[in-house]
């Protein structure tokens, strides 16, 4: 492997990592507030459709991205009051907003765009381009250093930089200030908070409005940036791929943009692998696919670590009078 | 004070009647609160002074904690007056109180595991939204608590890393950094070491120096006498005396909180007990978190004889009720049923225990002994569904567990006499007899039985006690755990005292007087009473 | 103060799942209108194309058969206060099961091969329910999590198993080989000539005898007493001496199995061999069903029916109103997912409400019962 296909191969795999990170910070955010949140897929795949469709009505990329957070965070309150307020079962709150969102964005773009639930091909302003960074031009002449600049690190979609953005921010927000210290709070030890005079469940509303947030964004990542449009199903259960990293990751931030590089690289990888062989033994495509999920389930079975959620996680709270 | 006459408490106005040098902290006048049928605070008249230790003592049920909770504000009161440094105070919740220089240290900490010292002293009381400035006050003010109260912590250090006594300060501290003038702490010893006691107390007393106020609840007579200065005495709901603790003795208070009730006298003939059917060999039990609740306990119950164990809650009855059942996995120690050791561990340790011919009657009737969604006759088979008389193979003689229930509810007289009944819908004594009449309905060798009047009806609990006797004079050895000291001395043969996870003393009821039992329950044993 | 007397068993059983019904039509209603079709003519049109003629019902009942294997399935660890939902990979590892059997005994008579393919199918669906079973059970791994990530690696594991092992050579796509003629059930249409044409079979049999099996099962076995201790109060179960490690582990795996039968649907009564996502998100399904059907073999049954009409009435739908096809059904189900599960607490406390009005004493008494409790 040389170069150039190493550079290629980093590159692809920031550019699927993105909407994994992106979504994975979201679920993170509810998750630390003790919400468990399974429907992230769903809201990733309504804020999409919104985004495609928008961006193909106004032909602008923006109005597409404001479209797609609007209707993420509507779905996360949606699925939110179910959790928070009338105290249901927070996993089937998830599994109902999945569903609900698969066959709402087929019918809806069925309907408006008669193109078997796609919206129409976006191009020109309608979909972010890639930015490239100042000076990338003149920094790839120097060897090695340059083309990591110019290939890697510039010349990625607007959303990218977003993603990765907000793993030092949500670091910053989580550790260093007075929300992220109750919202880590609320997920650990509700009666703590709730006895320290905060409410519990504005704080819980507020985490899942970030969860919608963000679930905006990685949402419009795939259809107005590294698509040129929605198709069906398009997020391809990349929502519970972001579910594993986050469990993976210990629900930290800095850790979770390593393990969504890692299985962005296990997808850049397995594209790639088609046919390939490795000591004779060709390496089946599907292993490599499967990977993240075994991870987690090895994960989540105690033998490498344990993955100890917040305490707090999934049970609605109730005051105990 | 053994002249007094039953039922004439104690005029609170005896002790502290004329107001303190400082003035009061808090007044309660005239406070009721009941929950439902039951009168939880009667007419309570309470006055702190500042600047004191105030200790309340009182059994189970007395309503201590009902108080407590007024004044902090998880409850409202019904009636009366409350009035802090003076002022009227009508405490809504929480905030307010803290906003009133009122703290709570509960019993069960609202700690945050992972998280610093510091992060849960400053979790609601940060000074902004980012928290560097936060922390970084916090850490100074902690500092200063920490001198001037002789606190000492690590402020970084994690909460599920520092021991039970350090936690317990952390919740000083956070009331503390609050700005609470006054701070109650409701049963503080009851996870702690004796040193660890023992420190805290050296921690009261140089708050109580520095001009703050504390509320001292506890049922543990050696603390009261060591730090306060003033102590009240409720029972059942009322507040029968408040006295100046160096004017009185454990064996007063010990007296005013049991107090001469009527009892309700069982017929009760002598017993004739037969070999030892349940014998404790050195059993140490520990709870879910890993604190050691049963320490080294050993006693043996025989045939035809009821050996009952008195104590107040939380001095590791139940971890002992769980551990001879199968419930729960014993760190050490044996049980032996009929002279055979029995193997409980693990999940299913508690089907083994009924298989060697033990019955058992659980504390918490709704959380372990019934489950409240079946149906009556679900019920009626609950620990017994593998037994042959209720099917063969896999399946379940659904006609012979109805009728096997129906039987059981016509002995027991449960009301209303319907099978098909959601448990849910039964009251507590029905409910309670429900159980009862599953577990005595197994002609079990050893019967093994907690609280078993909690929650019920007068009516029902002379027809429990009589059942009780009953299994008693017909040859089964029965060992009993009450917090009801009247139900302990009338039914048992033998009494234990159980106080700190330890068997502290043995009681015969024909001759132990109330205040000899109660001092024991209160960990004073004759030893300590003597110096 | 939320002191609410339980609903009475009609209420709970039949009320709450219809009102959880109408409003999921009601909405999904706006949302036809919403596009600017007749709800009305949309629910017509649904229904007639459900059971307007034999080869519509054939293809209900068809759906019906999946949808009841999977509800039940759910509705099985629901007792024990488990919620599988990994159904559609336990159902395609079955077709796994299913078609080695078929090929092993290929040319064999179905009647014979019937038999060891449900043992088949009921050990692979189970086994690939048994994992997150035991991952629960011995290392408190969440069933919810592990049973979505089995459900990936299941379709990746299917995925190369078509492509790579069981792909005849000569054939493209990725299926494997057909079973003979003689190995495969029945259909009904060849007794029944409305049915003709349609994918119903023999397997509709051992759904009924499933819906039974169940019945029994849960409330008529010791196993399905303590599923239903354990599915209800854990700490009571513990007290009864029953295991729950060894409960959660074997309710998995009876869950997994009767997951698999779907595969057994499909795979030896429809398809005749295995191909791509034949499971085609039955177990999801299942949740709306087991959800609707209260966990009851008898709501089951209904709900799958309900749902079996919805799906190919759905089918149908694009043949009346030309702009409308079945993705309106899959709003509906995902509505009924939403109010049913997590929503009870819109319709509950507001039922209760009502149906306490009329009696004063109930009310009294469910006060009584709130209150009275140990206090300090």
């Amino acid at each position: 492997m040389d170069i150039q296909m190493l550079l290629s191969l980093l590159d692809a795999t920031i550019r699927l990592s993105t909407p994994l990170l992106l979504a994975c910070l979201a679920g993170l955010y509810s998750e630390r507030s003790g919400v468990f949140d399974i429907g992230l897929e769903g809201k990733m795949l309504m804020a999409a459709f919104a985004a495609g469709a928008v961006a193909a009505m106004t032909g602008s990329a923006w109005a597409g991205l404001l479209a797609a957070l609007a209707i993420s965070i509507m779905t996360a309150l949606l699925q939110g009051a179910a959790a928070i307020s009338l105290r249901g079962n927070q996993l089937i709150a998830g599994v109902a907003i999945n569903m609900l969102a698969a066959g709402l964005t087929t019918f809806l773009g069925q309907q408006w765009f008669r193109q078997g639930g796609r919206t129409p091909q976006l191009s020109g302003e309608g979909r972010f381009g890639a930015i490239e960074l100042p000076f990338a031009r003149e920094i790839g002449q120097i060897p090695l250093i340059g083309p990591i600049y110019q290939e890697l690190i510039s010349g990625h979609y607007i959303l990218v930089y977003v993603a990765f953005l907000a793993v030092p921010v949500t670091a910053y927000v989580l550790y260093r200030t007075r929300f992220g210290l109750r919202l880590r709070a609320v997920g650990e030890n509700p009666k703590a908070v709730d006895t320290a005079g905060i409410s519990v469940v504005r704080l819980r509303y507020q985490a899942v409005l970030i969860t919608g947030l963000l679930c905006g964004f990685a949402g419009a990542y795939f259809s107005i940036a590294q698509g040129s449009g929605f198709g069906n199903n398009m997020t391809a259960g990349k929502g519970f791929i972001a579910l594993a990293a986050l469990i993976f990751a210990k629900w930290k931030p800095v850790p979770a943009m390593f393990t969504c590089l890692l299985f962005g690289f296990l997808d850049a990888l397995q594209i790639r692998l088609q046919g390939a062989r490795f000591g004779g033994i060709e390496i089946p495509v599907q292993a490599i696919q499967a990977l993240p999920y075994v991870l987690t389930v090895v994960l989540l079975a105690g033998f490498i670590g344990k993955a100890v959620g917040p305490k707090a996680g999934g049970v609605p709270y109730t005051k105990e009078r | 004070m053994s002249g007094d006459e039953a039922n004439t408490p104690q005029r609170p106005e005896t002790a502290a009647a004329s107001a303190p040098a400082n003035g009061w902290a808090i007044e309660l006048e005239k406070i009721n609160k009941r929950f439902g049928a039951v009168h939880a605070n009667k007419d309570i008249d309470l006055k702190v002074a500042r600047g004191t230790i105030h200790g309340i003592v009182g059994e189970n049920g007395a309503g201590k904690s009902t108080l407590m909770s007024i004044l902090y504000g998880f409850y409202t009161a019904d009636s009366g007056t409350i009035r802090v440094n003076g002022q009227p105070a009508d405490i809504t919740d929480s905030r307010h109180a803290l906003a009133l220089g009122i703290g709570m240290v509960h019993q069960h900490f609202m700690l945050v595991d992972n998280f610093s010292v510091l992060e849960n002293v400053v979790l609601g009381a940060e000074d902004s939204g980012f928290l560097r400035s936060s922390l970084d006050r916090a850490r100074q003010e902690l500092d200063r608590l920490e001198r001037e109260y002789e606190l000492e912590g690590d402020p970084d250090a994690v909460i599920e890393d520092i021991s039970v006594g350090q936690q317990q300060r952390v919740e000083i501290l956070k009331a503390l950094y609050r700005g609470a003038e006054t701070l109650i702490l409701d049963e503080p010893t009851g996870v702690l070491t004796p040193k660890e006691a023992d420190d805290l107390f050296r921690v009261l007393e140089t708050l109580r120096d520095q001009g703050k106020t504390v509320i001292l609840i506890t049922h543990k007579l050696r603390e009261i006498m060591a730090i306060t200065d003033n102590v009240s005495v409720m029972r059942q709901g009322e507040m029968v005396a408040t006295l100046k603790t160096a004017e009185t003795s454990p064996e007063q208070l010990a007296e005013l909180m049991v107090g001469r009730r009527v009892l309700l006298r069982v017929e009760k003939g002598p017993a004739s007990p037969g070999e030892t059917l349940l014998a404790v060999d050195n059993l140490v039990v520990a709870d879910d978190m890993g604190v050691v609740r049963v320490k080294d306990v050993s006693f043996a119950v025989r045939a035809g004889e009821i050996v009952g164990i008195a104590g107040v809650s939380g001095n590791g009855q139940s971890e002992l009720l769980e551990a001879i059942t199968g419930m729960r996995d014993q760190k050490s120690g044996s049980v032996l049923l009929g002279g055979r050791e029995m193997h409980l561990r693990g999940d299913d340790g508690a089907a083994r225990a009924r298989a060697a011919g033990l019955a058992h009657v659980p504390e918490d009737r709704q959380r372990m002994g019934l489950v409240t969604g079946f149906m009556e006759w679900e019920n009626a088979i609950l620990g017994y569904s593998d037994s042959p008389e209720y099917g063969r193979g896999p399946l379940l003689d659904i006609a012979a567990a109805k009728a096997k229930a129906a039987r059981q509810i016509e002995t027991f007289d449960v009301r209303p006499a319907d099978i098909m009944l959601k448990t849910s819908l039964f009251s507590g004594g029905n409910q309670q007899k429900i159980v009862l009449a599953r577990e005595m309905d197994r002609d079990p060798d050893v019967l093994v039985v907690g609280q078993p009047t909690r929650g019920v009806d007068i009516g029902a609990i002379e027809f429990i006690h009589n059942q009780i006797i009953k299994m008693r004079d017909a040859g089964k050895a029965i060992l009993l755990v009450s917090v009801e000291l009247d139900e302990i001395r009338s039914l048992s043969d033998r009494i234990l005292v159980m106080f700190d996870g330890a068997i502290v003393g043995e009681a015969d009821p024909a001759t132990a007087t109330e205040g000899e039992l109660g001092l024991m329950m209160a960990g004073i044993n004759g030893r300590e009473a003597a110096e | 103060m939320s002191a609410l007397r339980p609903l009475p068993r009609w209420a709970d059983v039949v009320l709450l799942p219809l009102l959880n019904l109408l409003l999921a039509f009601i909405v999904s209603g706006l949302v036809v209108l919403g596009i600017g079709h007749n709800p009305f003519t949309a629910i017509w049109a649904i229904v007639t194309g459900a059971f307007g003629n034999g080869y519509n019902i054939g293809y209900t009942l068809y759906y019906a058969t999946n949808f009841v294997f999977a509800g039940l399935a759910v509705a099985v660890a629901a007792h024990g206060g488990l919620f599988n939902i990994g159904g559609n990979g336990q159902a395609y590892v079955a077709g796994l099961g299913v078609i080695l059997v078929a090929l092993a005994l290929q040319d064999t008579h179905w009647l014979l091969i019937a038999p060891v393919a449900i043992l088949a199918a009921a050990a692979f669906g189970g086994f690939w329910a048994f994992i997150p079973g035991w991952l629960q059970a011995k290392r408190g791994s969440h069933v919810v999590i592990t049973t979505i990530m089995f459900n990936f690696i299941a379709s990746a594991l299917m995925i190369y198993m078509l492509n790579r092992v069981l792909k005849p050579a000569g054939v493209s796509g990725p299926e494997s080989a057909m079973i003979a003629e003689a190995g495969r059930m029945p259909k009904l249409g060849q007794f029944f000539a409305p049915f003709n044409y349609t994918p119903v079979n023999f397997s509709i049999f051992l759904a009924i005898a499933a819906l039974v099996g169940v019945y029994v099962l849960v409330w008529h076995t010791r196993f399905g007493y303590a599923l239903r201790v354990m599915g209800q109060n854990p700490t009571a179960a513990r007290y009864a001496g029953i295991s729950n490690s060894r409960m959660i582990m074997l309710t998995m795996t009876l869950s997994g199995a009767l997951a698999g039968m779907v595969a057994f649907n499909e795979v030896l009564g429809v398809q005749n061999r295995l191909v791509l996502d034949f499971v085609a998100d039955a177990g999801f399904v299942g949740i709306a069903v087991a959800l609707m059907g209260r966990n009851h073999p008898v709501g089951i049954a209904l709900a799958a029916l309900l749902f079996g009409a919805l799906y190919q009435g759905g089918n149908e739908l694009q043949y009346v109103i030309s702009g409308l096809d079945r993705t309106v059904v899959v709003i509906i189900q995902a509505l009924v997912i939403l109010f049913t599960g997590a929503m009870e607490g819109l319709f509950r406390p507001g039922l209760q409400h009502t149906l306490m009005l009329f009696s004063p004493e109930q009310k009294a008494e469910a006060i009584e019962r709130e209150t009275v409790k140990s206090e300090s």
